[in-house]
């Protein structure tokens, strides 16, 4: 284990930036989200979570998949712009490195969406242990650690001091390359702060939440179970749980006349859009009760029905402090589950 | 609170067992203090009804839905959610027939970290502007501040400093469309940017014009109409002020039209909606001055 003093971030950031392009949590208009560095930017560390998760690293917002020019009859194409440029993404939280193994279950699967796995060949996650969880996290539920996340480097920050530790075989080459800012540290603090944040999270307010009766062999039961109607009653049907949510990865495929060709791309989708996969034949889910409940399915029945009973939510708590009625999937998970709120 | 809390379900029991309404909508508890829902009661379950100091959501467009269901429904208005169901009953968008009004005293909403939301910084005050009947009680709302203040301060900056803050505002947009959902000016069946008929339907912004274009858009569609009632920046999830668009087209039609305040009565015309020989031509007085 490594250490450097949190004074020389921005050393550290220029010099992984000599050859690779860094992301980290990033303050612009009031708001923290992952934004390319520079050291005119405002770094905050002490964030917990950004708004929209790190997702947007593999699987960004837009992405424009390939272009078309029209010329008379002649159609040229145009590949979209490589990925091939070593990115690091600095200051990933447990929760949303946990995501990322989820949406390497949807893309990297066959046949793999060679856009997702050129972006994720050349990207180094440096993840960031919480030391301060929220009242929304539940990252737990899901066998996270938020003390000792996975990634290709971890970091911990206990007072003025950043700990880093390798863990793969990108996050030595970064270490190697980083080498000479770091100095040797045993791990003493780093394992007195565990101690310590490990108590806090075992009298969080959501740490005994149980996924018991959830997963594949639920599905009838569930999927007609009638609090739905209650559950989802106040939902406005807007995207915000989708589009600030890790693991949602559903996304819409459009063209966009340029004038003289077209550019196909791709972009968030949200299942609580009225017309999300919308077809020749129509809709399939006509009611926001129907919208609503296909999102939680999905994560707690659908998704671990195939893979291996692996839930696609991560405990973040992004849709427990964004949604702007309070619905959220805790709630969800203690209606159905048995558990009442209380 | 809690007095008033159990005198509101109180009246709430008495509404339901005589047959006045089917069902009631109110909040309810969270999973924490401080995020209480929206939700709909019956007779079974009206005592999970709370009302506290986090119950800051608008509950009016809620009824749009409920007009259309079956039976009479109760809804929960503080003093400024009745300008926006006002507002939704002079655009027909509700029936009043079915609903039955009960005004509750505001004593100011908060947010998860117990700050005063930003829509009652700027309260409009204790009245109910309709309501069938309102609960007793000492609370009383916040001190108001200028509604205009950030607008004026906006005015005064040079076109270039303005652009530069809302480019770096409207950038954060996700465009998750919960500013538009939660909206009670917002009730069109099918919105234009959902309809992929209509050619310019977009679930993404493709360049920093398309962010500004959505809001601007928006905010335009609902002037003349806005009640200022502040969910649209209660509810962003980037905390973009996005009240300060409406309140810029309010202020402009309070100084082209004369004072007018959206859903202060259930049957105003509304400045932009009504023609009179002495309107102003607002491109007139802007290039050569009012007079």
């Amino acid at each position: 284990m490594y250490k450097l003093s949190i004074d020389n971030l921005n050393e550290l950031f220029a010099l992984i930036g000599q050859d690779s392009k860094v992301y980290a949590p990033i303050e612009r208009a009031g708001q923290v989200e992952f934004f390319l560095w520079s050291v005119e930017e405002k770094v905050r560390l002490d964030a917990l979570n950004t708004v929209k998760s790190a997702k947007g690293f593999f699987f960004p917002q837009t992405e424009v998949l390939y272009k078309t020019k029209l010329e008379g009859k002649k159609i040229e194409i145009e590949a979209a712009e490589d990925a091939e440029e070593p990115t690091v993404y600095f200051g990933v939280r447990a929760c949303d490195v946990k995501s990322f193994d989820v949406l390497d279950k949807v893309f990297l699967s066959e046949p793999v969406d060679s856009y997702y796995a050129a972006k994720r060949k050349h990207g180094t996650i440096v993840s960031m242990a919480c030391s301060k969880p929220a009242d929304t996290c539940f990252c737990g539920l899901f066998g996270i650690d938020a003390t000792s996340p996975a990634g290709d480097v971890v970091t911990w920050i206990v007072g003025d001091t950043l700990y880093w530790d390798s863990k793969t075989e990108k996050g030595e080459a970064l270490t190697v390359k980083v080498k000479e800012l770091l100095v040797d540290a045993d791990d003493v603090e780093v394992k007195k702060q565990q101690t310590e944040v490990k108590e806090m999270i075992a009298k969080a307010p959501l740490h005994d939440l149980s996924l018991e009766g959830f997963g594949g062999d639920a599905l009838d039961e569930l999927f007609n179970s009638p609090k739905w109607e209650a559950l989802s009653s106040a939902c406005l049907g807007c995207g915000t749980c989708t589009f600030v949510c890790p693991t949602c990865q559903c996304y819409d495929i459009r063209d966009y006349d340029s004038g003289h060709g077209v550019q196909k791309f791709r972009c968030w989708d949200s299942c609580m859009y009225s017309d999300f996969t919308m077809m020749a034949h129509g809709n399939n889910r006509t009611t926001q009760l129907q919208r609503f409940r296909q999102r939680f399915m999905h994560k707690l029945v659908y998704f671990p029905a195939n893979n291996d009973g692996d839930f696609s939510c991560v405990g973040c708590g992004r849709c427990l402090q964004k949604c702007p009625q309070s619905l959220n999937i805790v709630k969800v998970i203690k209606a159905l589950g048995g558990k009442k709120n209380d | 609170m809690q007095k008033l809390r159990d005198e509101i379900v109180a009246k709430c029991k008495a509404l339901l067992e005589d047959g006045t309404v089917d069902r009631v909508i109110g909040w309810e508890k969270g999973l924490f203090d401080y995020d209480c829902s929206p939700a709909t009661f019956t007779k079974e379950n009206i005592d999970e009804l709370v009302y506290n100091e986090y119950c800051g959501s608008n509950l009016s467009k809620y009824l749009v839905k409920e007009s259309k269901a079956e039976g009479n429904v109760a809804v929960l208005l503080k003093p400024c959610d009745t300008y926006s169901l006002n507002e939704l009953l002079l655009e027909h968008r509700v029936k009043k027939e079915k609903i039955f009004v009960l005004g509750i005293p505001c004593g100011g909403m908060k947010d998860e970290k117990g700050e005063l939301l930003m829509k009652c910084n700027t309260c409009k005050g204790n009245e109910h502007k309709i309501a069938d009947e309102v609960m007793d009680s000492d609370l009383t709302v916040p001190e108001a501040r200028d509604r205009f203040e950030l607008v004026e301060k906006l005015d005064g900056m040079t076109p270039e400093e303005r652009f530069a803050f809302w480019q770096g505002e409207l950038s954060k947009c996700i465009r998750c469309n919960a500013c538009r959902n939660v909206c009670p000016a917002c009730t069109c069946l099918k919105c234009v940017f959902d309809n992929h008929a209509s050619g310019i339907d977009s679930k993404a912004n493709a360049d920093s014009f398309e962010e500004k274009m959505f809001h601007i858009i928006r905010a335009f569609h609902v002037a003349g109409r806005c009640t200022d009632c502040g969910e649209c920046s209660r509810v962003c999830p980037q905390g973009i002020p996005l009240h300060l668009f409406n309140r810029k087209y309010i202020k402009e039609i309070n100084e082209l039209y004369g004072e007018y305040q959206a859903g202060e009565t259930e049957d105003s015309r509304p400045p932009l909606a009504n023609f009179t020989k002495e309107d102003a031509e607002p491109s007139v007085i802007y290039e050569k001055g009012r007079d």
